[in-house]
């Protein structure tokens, strides 16, 4: 038996049960859980923001309130007891090592196992004197209720994807519309996922910039400084529009950019971009060096857009893994190659200056 | 505007009809609507290539009725795959993913959303 801490901060009392005292909570979040969401949307302590696993009141619940099952990760618990104001229910909350509920039944630590594990672990059968579990629908790929339903006695019923839908889901009896059992991909669903794109392409990204800069200036009639000026900042902006096309505009514009193939609308938008660029730096391309170098950027930004365009599909809502690998091995090998061509040119362009 | 689709003809999903006993588990965790039961109460494919290949229906499905090569569509997956390590962060905290095919177990560091 292993009951959860009552010393976490979100927890606002406690609720006597025949297992011992259990945390309560509330549906109201305090300024502390949305900057806690924040955070982690920006990728600070993602890693470690989790609840202790185990059952939760939610409300004042006794034996015959619902369980709902969900993920430790403390942005599933805040979004899932945040939609159910003035409800008496249990939370049963599984060890899924912090990750959400989707990545985690992909990964299979929200798996029968882990459930079938802590219904034991918890008492439940104890607490409540039913035998039914509502399981978010999203954690399908993890858990077969079959098999929990033979190990545990408890029989699941698959919830809404979205905790907004579970009010509705409970007082139609359990039953989900089928618009709440498809996943949606909005604009605003899209937009969330930018930031924790951009850290991830930023992180690596800032080193790269700097050497772009600094390599910017070697070469050159001018001084350093002032080739770096020019030459290296010119790289920099570069550099930082195939970042925002391919991990901020691909994201949003993802619907109406042409092709399926992520790589494919992250190139496409890429080198729009790339001309709009190259028209406002205008370079001389009666020489050789405007030449080299802007043909340089034609190959680099596209190319780094649609990679990170590509990279896009593990956030997305829609991609196989068959369809990511046919992709990928069309578009990574011209990704690379564009990218290492277009880096060659640019060098050269620096040094035969 | 109908759902997103990604690309034709890749999608390995196959359901044995025969098998099915017409439970319509399937049905509940499919979140691309891809089955659907028709009017004697057997499942049906009714649109393959919108599947993911998430492996919720052949999970979930008592006779194993489903057959599909399930995984996470996620590249940077893919590649840290290929390049013989454990993801980084990867993806966002809906739709993110690591490790396709291989379910690892509990890298408790390294481990991708």
């Amino acid at each position: 038996m292993s009951l959860p801490s009552l010393k976490q901060p979100f927890v606002v009392g406690a609720i006597e049960t025949s297992v011992g005292l259990l945390p309560r909570v509330t549906s109201s979040l305090t300024w502390k859980d949305h900057w806690g969401t924040i955070k982690a949307r920006w990728g600070v302590g993602r890693m470690h923001y989790t609840v202790e696993p185990g059952l939760y009141a939610l409300g004042h619940p006794d034996i015959r309130s619902p369980v709902l099952v969900t993920a430790n990760y403390k942005m599933s618990f805040d979004r899932l007891r945040e939609a159910l104001p003035g409800r008496d229910m249990w939370i049963l909350v599984l060890d899924t090592v912090g990750i959400n509920v989707w990545c985690a039944a992909g990964k299979g630590t929200f798996g029968t196992e882990e459930l079938v594990r802590r219904i034991a672990l918890s008492g439940l059968n104890r607490v409540v004197s039913h035998r039914e579990l509502i399981l978010p629908q999203l954690s399908g790929p993890g858990v077969a209720a079959h098999l929990v339903k033979k190990f545990s006695g408890f029989s699941v019923h698959y919830g809404p994807i979205r905790a907004l839908d579970v009010p509705v889901y409970l007082n139609a009896g359990l039953k989900a519309t089928p618009e709440m059992r498809l996943k949606t991909f909005t604009l605003r669903e899209r937009m969330a996922l930018i930031p924790i794109e951009l850290v991830a392409a930023l992180k690596p990204g800032l080193f790269i910039l700097l050497a772009f800069f600094l390599i910017g200036g070697l070469g050159g009639p001018a001084g350093y400084w002032d080739n770096a000026v020019n030459y290296g900042f010119f790289a920099v902006i570069a550099l930082m529009t195939a970042i925002l096309t391919g991990a901020v505009l691909t994201p949003i514009l993802l619907p109406v950019l042409p092709g399926r193939a992520f790589s494919l609308k992250g190139f496409i938008i890429g080198v729009i971009a790339t001309i709009v660029l190259l028209m406002m730096r205008n370079p001389d391309l009666t020489l050789w060096q405007g030449r080299l170098e802007g043909l340089a950027w034609l190959l680099l930004v596209p190319s780094l857009a649609a990679y990170l365009a590509m990279n896009f599909t593990g956030a997305s809502t829609y991609t196989s893994l068959s369809g990511v690998k046919k992709e990928m091995r069309l578009a990574l090998p011209m990704e690379i190659g564009a990218g290492v061509a277009g880096l060659g040119l640019w060098l050269i362009s620096r040094f035969i200056a | 505007m109908g759902q997103l689709t990604y690309l034709k003809d890749v999608v390995t999903l196959n359901l044995s009809e025969e098998k099915c006993i017409g439970c319509s588990m399937c049905v509940d965790v499919c979140t691309r609507g891809v089955i659907r039961m028709n009017g004697v109460g057997r499942a049906w494919i009714q649109d393959r290539d919108a599947c993911m290949e998430c492996g919720a229906c052949s999970r979930n499905c008592p006779t194993g009725a489903f057959s599909v090569q399930a995984g996470v569509g996620c590249a940077a997956a893919v590649i840290n795959t290929m390049l013989g390590r454990e993801g980084s962060i990867c993806c966002g905290d809906q739709g993110c993913t690591i490790e396709p095919c291989e379910q690892t177990e509990d890298k408790r560091e390294t481990s991708c959303c």
